[in-house]
C-alpha cells in the first residue's frame, strides 16, 4: 500500500514538476513536423509543458482574444498587428519564417512553371480558369491568398466554379487538391510532409512576396489575469535564443531547409 | 485497396508494438466516452422509464423533443460548450476549456436524449404489461420505474450501448472542446483526423481499425459481463 502510494506521489509530482503552457499555433506550423523537434526541446531546457492548439490563424487569435490560451504563434501580419494594437496581446515578437510555392498537377495545364512573378501565376491560373483550391477558412495561408490575388489585380468574388473554397486545414485541402489534380498555395513544411502527393508536383518558387514570417504574441495578462505569462515569456525568450536558432535553422526534410530563423535576441 | 491493406497493416503493427502513444490516446478515449456514459445514463435511464410511466400535461410535447435530440448536430453542441466554457464565457472561471472534463460534458449532451429515447420506448411496452400488477400492488413512482428498470435491463444495455457506440466514434464536438492535443486531450478519433489532414491515410485507418476493435471489444465485454446471452435467457 505504502509502495502504491509512494509511486502515486512520484507520479504527481513529475506532472506537476511539468507546468503547462498553452500555445495556439497555425496548422501549417504543426504539420511541418517542426513542433516535434522544438517541444521537447522547451520541456527539457525550461521545464514547461507547452500544450498545442493546432487550428487556423483566425481561430488562434479568437482563442487569444477570449484568454483562452496563453500564446500564439500564427503567420498573418495584419491580423497579428491588429490583435496587439487592440490589446488582446502585449507585443508581437517576429520569430522565423518560411515561405509559400504553389504546387498542382504535373501537366501544368495553366503554364505556370514558366511564370516570373507570383502575380503572374495566379493571373495564367485565372485566365486558363483551371481549377484552384482555396483554403477558404480566413487561415494565414488563406489572407496570403486573396492578397496575391489582390496583387495580381483579380478579385476571388467574381470567379467561377473553377475556384474552389474548401474551408478546410492545410492538410485536408491538400487531399482535396490531389483528388482534383488542382492548384493550391501551400507553406512548403505542409507540402514537404504531405503524404498524399498523388499527381501534384510543386510548380512555382522564389517570388519574395511568397515569405511567410511567424510570430509570437504572449496574450495580455491585464486583460486575462489567469494567463501564463511568466511561462509565456520565458517560451519567447527561449524562441528567439541559441538552441532555438539551431533547431530551426537545422531542420530539414529531405535536405530541404524549411525554415529560416530570424529573431532579434534578447538584450 | 493498396491504402486499406496499408492501413491493416499499420494497425497490426500499432497493436504489436504497444505503441506508448496509441495507448495513451486509447485509454483517454475509453476513460472519456466511458465517464460520459455512466453520467449520460444514470441521468436517461431513470429519465426514459419516468417518462414512460408518468402521464403529464406536455409528456407527447417532451417525448417529441427527446426524439429530435437524438440528432442532435455533434459539431453545434461543441460549439456551445465552447462558447459557455470559454474564458470569456459564463462557465470560464473553471478553466474546463481544453480538458477531458470538457470532452466528457459534450458527450453527456450529445448522447443523453439518445439514450433516453431508446429507454422510453422501450419500457413503454415494458409498462404496458406491468401496468395493472404495479398499480394493484400500489407501488410509489420510484418503485415502479426501479422495477421497470431492473426487468428491462436488457432494452436498457442496448439503449447504453448505443450512447456508448457514439461516444466512441464522435469527433466533431471533441475537437472543439477537447483541441486534440498531445498528450493532454487527443483521443482515437481526433488523432485519425490529424492524421488524414497530414495525408497519412495508412496511420489514419490503423487508427480507425483499432478503434473500431475496441468499440467491438467494449460490447462483448459488457455482454459478458451482464450475461444477456446466456443460453435460455434470449
Amino acid at each position: 500500500m505504502i509502495r502504491l502510494l509512494a509511486v502515486i506521489a512520484f507520479l504527481w509530482a513529475s506532472v506537476v514538476q511539468a507546468e503547462p503552457m498553452k500555445m495556439a499555433v497555425t496548422t501549417s506550423f504543426h504539420n511541418s513536423g517542426l513542433s516535434e523537434v522544438l517541444l521537447p526541446a522547451i520541456a527539457a531546457e525550461t521545464g514547461i509543458e507547452v500544450q498545442l492548439l493546432v487550428v487556423g490563424t483566425g481561430q488562434a487569435l479568437r482563442l487569444g482574444e477570449s484568454g483562452d490560451v496563453d500564446a500564439i504563434l500564427v503567420h498573418s501580419k495584419a491580423a497579428e498587428e491588429a490583435f496587439v494594437s487592440a490589446g488582446y496581446g502585449t507585443h508581437r515578437r517576429e520569430i522565423m519564417y518560411n515561405d509559400f510555392v504553389v504546387v498542382g498537377a504535373e501537366v501544368d495545364v495553366a503554364g505556370i512553371a514558366a511564370a516570373t512573378t507570383a502575380a503572374d501565376a495566379l493571373g495564367k491560373i485565372a485566365a486558363s480558369e483551371a481549377a484552384f483550391v482555396s483554403r477558404g477558412d480566413e487561415s494565414g495561408t488563406h489572407k496570403k491568398e486573396i492578397s496575391l490575388w489582390t496583387g495580381a489585380g483579380l478579385d476571388t468574388e467574381s470567379f467561377g466554379d473553377w475556384y474552389k473554397a474548401v474551408g478546410a486545414g492545410m492538410g485536408a485541402s491538400l487531399n482535396t487538391a490531389s483528388g482534383l489534380d488542382a492548384y493550391i498555395l501551400t507553406d512548403r513544411a505542409s507540402w514537404l510532409n504531405f503524404g498524399n502527393k498523388g499527381n501534384l508536383t510543386l510548380l512555382f518558387e522564389g517570388d519574395p512576396v511568397l515569405f511567410n514570417q511567424y510570430a509570437f504574441i504572449p496574450v495580455n495578462p491585464e486583460r486575462h489575469p489567469h494567463v501564463n505569462n511568466g511561462a509565456a515569456e520565458r517560451i519567447e525568450t527561449w524562441l528567439a535564443g541559441e538552441t532555438a536558432r539551431d533547431l530551426i535553422d537545422g531542420y530539414t526534410i529531405n535536405g530541404e531547409a524549411l525554415f529560416v530563423f530570424n529573431a532579434e535576441p534578447t538584450n | 485497396m493498396n491504402d486499406i491493406w496499408a492501413g491493416l497493416e499499420a494497425a497490426f503493427w500499432l497493436i504489436v508494438t504497444l505503441d506508448a502513444d496509441l495507448l495513451e490516446i486509447t485509454l483517454r478515449s475509453l476513460y472519456v466516452s466511458l465517464t460520459a456514459l455512466v453520467i449520460a445514463s444514470a441521468i436517461a435511464l431513470p429519465f426514459g422509464s419516468w417518462l414512460a410511466i408518468r402521464r403529464f400535461r406536455y409528456r407527447r410535447a417532451t417525448i417529441a423533443v427527446l426524439n429530435a435530440l437524438m440528432g442532435l448536430p455533434p459539431v453545434v453542441v461543441g460549439l456551445v460548450v465552447f462558447l459557455l466554457l470559454s474564458r470569456s464565457g459564463p462557465f470560464g472561471v473553471l478553466g474546463l476549456l481544453f480538458t477531458p472534463t470538457a470532452m466528457i460534458i459534450a458527450q453527456v449532451i450529445i448522447i443523453t436524449p439518445l439514450i433516453a429515447s431508446i429507454t422510453h420506448q422501450a419500457m413503454r411496452e415494458l409498462w404496458a404489461e406491468y401496468h395493472d400488477l404495479l398499480i394493484s400492488l400500489n407501488t410509489s413512482n420510484w418503485q415502479r420505474v426501479t422495477t421497470l428498470i431492473v426487468d428491462g435491463r436488457r432494452a436498457l444495455l442496448t439503449a447504453s450501448l448505443a450512447g456508448f457506440g457514439r461516444a466512441i466514434g464522435e469527433v466533431g464536438a471533441i475537437m472543439i472542446v477537447g483541441g486534440n492535443i498531445e498528450h493532454a486531450t487527443r483521443v482515437l478519433t481526433t488523432a485519425i483526423a490529424l492524421e488524414t489532414g497530414k495525408g497519412d491515410f495508412a496511420l489514419a485507418l490503423g487508427l480507425g481499425f483499432v478503434l473500431i476493435a475496441l468499440a467491438l471489444m467494449v460490447n462483448f465485454a459488457i455482454h459478458a459481463l451482464s450475461r444477456t446471452e446466456r443460453e435460455g435467457r434470449w
